[in-house]
């Protein structure tokens, strides 16, 4: 039942994409979505789409994982269409019910839209696909640093997030087994009123959450043991360095945004 | 028959790459009153097997009959009496204990059932004697402030007060010191010998099953692949440890003997029979040299 739950959907295969640098994504990503808003012009929509296109291809990730991504915001997509549709006046009249009219320039500002709003949701699935949870929070870490100064926590954040991650599927199977446990002894997880189904819920999360918190004891335990004690002066083992094709992606991409912008303009 | 497995075969993660057959083809018989081992290394199918005795998972394909009804047939099942009928204890049962005293733990179950309250109170009673704690003194104490031992105990009792038929223990002495273990041994060979109860014991440790099992089942990558009395398995130490199991201490020491070109029998696993044996070797040996 939960087993099917993956989180971060990272797809393990070798590809260009996969191996470079997690802040060099995360940045280029940004890059990206900017240049998505930017662009005004149908052409420059075709490129941008075409850039997508090239980079999913260069991913080795099936197509199918990426549709999987858009079916959560595709009710939003539509919705977005329709009230485009509807709503935005201007240029040829194509559609008339009662006082509901379409109109040829409400229909291509939605369809603009609606292909933004799936470029945004299908690049940023790439990023979460092509990138290992470790790397990314790695990145994120890393680009987080220079805040330090103003006291964000980058390090204790970044670790954080590891530690999240990496107990998910132990609490998974944990609570998985303690259902079990107790579907043994009689008790019911799907029956009765809402109120009656809460309560059931206790002897569910009752031990999940003592075996969580006697868990991120042993755990704090254990760092503490091996000396840990924050980001101050930690060196990693995994040092992040750019290379050659991090510089070129970096570079395809800001070119894609200069003939965007210029195309613009 | 009172508990028969047909052909059970279960797949994770079935028509994918990453297909694995937890279970293949088991079949098997379990007689009422009976003391089944199950054994098998880690992974080997023991846990999804039970699981499947009680509508925990559902079986990619063969069945399992109780008392001459098929579990997972046409028929809809009630699953919540099945499972009274065959209690099953997981592996660190401690974990799932949730109650504010122990006296609520342990009423868990018989209150789900919908037994009153007065034959509760007894069944809570009873229970608790039967995993040699104390009702008065550990009633309203917290089960978290009890120790791990302890605590497992009052887990155990949390089933036996639902009174069941068959009692399914998966790795019950896991993690317990010497002594709990052979406490928890006692106990339950009391239930099965005073109280009647069906028990189907997994275990890897040959040692205690040896002591206990009428039966031993062996498995390995979700078959069955060998069965048989203890004596009968044991006599096949070489095998065994080919599987990756360990013999108990008194048959290896058997197995080396044989090793070294005595005539001895190696189907042995309890000290006394191990004496005679050895005795019986020494006057031969004594015989020949006089």
């Amino acid at each position: 039942m939960l087993k099917d739950f993956t989180l971060g959907q990272y797809y393990p295969v070798d590809s260009l994409l996969h191996r470079l640098d997690p802040r060099m994504k995360i940045l280029l990503i940004f890059m990206y979505l900017l240049l998505i808003f930017i662009v005004k012009t149908f052409y420059g929509f075709l490129f941008a789409a075409g850039l997508t296109a090239f980079a999913i291809g260069i991913s080795k990730v099936p197509f199918k994982n990426l549709f999987k991504s858009l079916r959560p915001v595709l009710v939003i997509i539509s919705f977005t269409l329709v009230l485009h549709a509807l709503f935005t006046k201007g240029g040829r009249v194509l559609l008339e019910v009662g006082f509901l009219t379409i109109e040829s320039q409400g229909l291509y500002t939605g369809a603009f839209m609606t292909l933004r709003l799936v470029l945004l949701v299908i690049t940023t699935t790439l990023l979460t696909l092509t990138t290992s949870p470790i790397a990314l929070t790695d990145g994120i870490e890393y680009l987080l640093s220079p805040f330090k100064r103003i006291g964000v926590p980058a390090h204790e954040l970044a670790m954080m997030m590891t530690i999240s991650l990496r107990f998910i599927p132990m609490l998974i199977l944990e609570s998985e087994k303690i259902m079990k446990a107790q579907l043994a002894r009689g008790a019911d997880f799907s029956e009765g009123s809402l109120f009656q189904r809460a309560r059931n819920l206790v002897p569910l999360i009752v031990p999940l959450f003592v075996s969580a918190f006697r868990r991120a004891e042993e755990l704090a335990t254990a760092m503490e043991v091996r000396c840990y004690r924050g980001g101050e002066g930690r060196t990693r083992l995994k040092k992040l360095e750019l290379s050659r094709k991090d510089i070129y992606a970096a570079a395809v991409l800001f070119l894609a945004c200069l003939i965007v912008i210029a195309s613009s303009i | 028959m009172f508990l028969i497995i047909k052909d059970l075969t279960c797949f994770y993660m079935g028509g994918g790459p990453f297909e694995v057959k937890a279970l293949d083809r088991i079949n098997l018989e379990v007689n009422q009153g009976e003391f089944l081992g199950l054994i098998g290394r880690t992974g080997s199918g023991k846990t999804t097997l039970v699981q499947h005795f009680n509508g925990l998972l559902r079986p990619s394909g063969g069945r399992v009959i109780f008392r001459g009804k098929d579990l997972y047939g046409q028929e809809k099942v009630n699953w919540r009496e099945i499972r009274q009928k065959i209690g099953l204890i997981f592996q660190h049962p401690e974990d799932q204990l949730f109650g504010e005293t122990v006296y609520e733990d342990v009423a868990f179950g018989p209150r789900k059932l919908g037994i009153e309250d007065n034959i509760t109170d007894k069944r809570v009673k009873e229970a608790l004697k039967l995993v040699n704690l104390n009702f008065e003194e550990i009633k309203d104490r917290s089960p978290f402030t009890l120790s791990r031992g302890e605590m497992r105990r009052v887990a155990i009792a949390g089933v036996l007060s639902m009174e069941p038929e068959v009692l399914v223990m998966d790795e019950p002495t896991a993690g317990l010191d010497p002594r709990g273990r052979q406490e928890l041994l006692e106990q339950v060979r009391y239930l099965h010998q005073e109280k009647g109860l069906t028990i189907i014991f997994v275990s890897h440790n040959m040692g205690e099953i040896a002591q206990l099992a009428d039966r031993l089942v062996v498995m390995e990558e979700g078959k069955i692949v060998l069965e048989g009395t203890p004596a009968e398995i044991f006599s096949e130490g070489e095998r065994l440890l080919a599987l990756g199991l360990e013999l108990p201490q008194i048959t290896r020491l058997m197995l080396s003997l044989k090793r070294q070109g005595r005539d001895v029998k190696t189907d042995i696993f309890t000290v006394e029979k191990a004496r005679e044996e050895i005795m019986k070797m020494s006057k031969d040996k004594w015989g020949e040299s006089c």
